[in-house]
């Protein structure tokens, strides 16, 4: 299929913007329909490539994802092109929630919602603690780590910024200093 | 003031947000709700809510959130409120395309690197641990009811949680269908 790249890559990622609901991973079988199995930008290896770099570098990740295979494809102005894409939708549609919400915020109707709907909303994010943890290799006998960074952030206050430099900046002096005199 | 400071904590947050979506909960709430006060817990949860049930990614999802309503609750009108929210939805995507060129250009050449897969393992432990102080923090007076003032709405709010756990992870229910399903709950039980 021909035609301009900016106005088609733009749309296919204003779709996958619209039409996944639950967050960025929710995303990924979407993405690779549209970029592999049907626009064939790129291939299956290719794509698996960009994700993971995606998922190893901070940010949103559908966001990230997008950057990476519009800069892939087309340089800045792909990434610039599939990111709009891809950010427009829950920017309008959260900004008019937001403007319609803050006006029905003491509305009873929607008070009794949320007073049903947040303690599920915990719920749902203690779902993937689970999940993730799985996938971290997360066991009884090294669950204290994650348990003390969770600690350290709810409890005393840290800012979880600071935790990571610090983990990755130990991982790295470990790595660098101390791994390698054991050979 | 308040746009400067809005620009810089999303900018602070897309620039140390790993993880993804969940994981970037506790720094935005970190940000938002304890160091800035821009929003209560409650309105926090809300936001949580609401990019749940609705699409796009949840970091930009709260930075637009809490762009519009931090602006209009420091007092200013509505269409300054569309400015912060453009202006914090920006701030939070600027980082990733500046890492882009880095990581495309620089980082690339070292993925396979053992000691940025130690980094890589590392972290990966530490981005589920932001995730449980994401839960911890939500265990408040403001998403359960006080115990003792109204425990009809603390032990609804047990169940529910309890109900919404096992049901999306035993049961694989989809988080929008728990999502409205606890909304007709509350609207069953509380109005």
């Amino acid at each position: 299929m021909k035609g301009n790249f900016y106005l088609q890559g733009f749309l296919t990622f204003l779709k996958i913007g619209l039409f996944t609901i639950g967050g960025g991973y929710a995303m990924i079988p979407l993405i690779e329909r549209e970029v592999v199995d049907r626009h064939h930008w790129l291939s299956k290896e290719e794509f698996l490539d960009l994700m993971s770099l995606s998922q190893a570098l901070p940010g949103v990740f559908a966001v990230n994802f997008s950057i990476y295979i519009g800069n892939r494809l087309r340089g800045l102005r792909g990434s610039l092109a599939l990111a709009a894409g891809v950010v427009l939708p829950s920017f309008v549609i959260i900004l008019l929630v937001a403007m319609f919400f803050t006006a029905f915020a003491d509305n009873p109707v929607v008070n009794a919602v949320f007073k049903g709907v947040r303690p599920a909303v915990v719920a749902l994010i203690a779902v993937p603690c689970v999940s993730l943890g799985k996938a971290a290799r997360i066991t009884w006998a090294n669950a204290w780590f994650p348990l003390a960074v969770a600690v350290l952030i709810a409890v005393l206050g840290f800012s979880p910024v600071y935790i990571i430099v610090a983990v990755a900046l130990g991982a790295y002096v470990y790595g660098r200093y101390f791994k390698n005199d054991k050979r | 003031m308040i746009f400067l400071e809005l620009f810089w904590v999303f900018f602070k947050i897309g620039l140390f947000g790993f993880g993804g979506g969940y994981a970037m909960l506790s720094m935005i709430q970190g940000e938002v709700v304890s160091a800035h006060s821009w929003l209560t817990t409650a309105q926090f949860a809300d936001i949580v809510a609401i990019s749940q049930s609705t699409p796009g990614p949840i970091g930009i999802n709260s930075a637009t959130y809490a762009g519009y309503i931090s602006v209009i609750n420091a007092g200013y009108p509505a269409a300054w409120g569309v400015a912060g929210s453009l202006l914090a939805t920006i701030a939070v995507v600027l980082p990733s395309f500046l890492l882009v060129m880095l990581v495309l250009g620089v980082l690339r050449h070292y993925r396979e690197h053992p000691i940025t897969q130690l980094i890589m393992q590392a972290l990966r432990p530490t981005v589920v641990g932001l995730l449980i102080a994401a839960v911890l923090m939500l265990l408040s007076e403001d998403n359960f009811g006080n115990p003792a003032d109204s425990p009809w709405q603390f032990g609804i709010s047990i169940f529910l949680f309890v109900a919404a756990f096992v049901g999306t992870h035993y049961f694989k229910v989809s988080p929008i269908r728990m999502i409205l399903l606890s909304a007709l709950a509350g609207l069953l039980l509380y109005l």
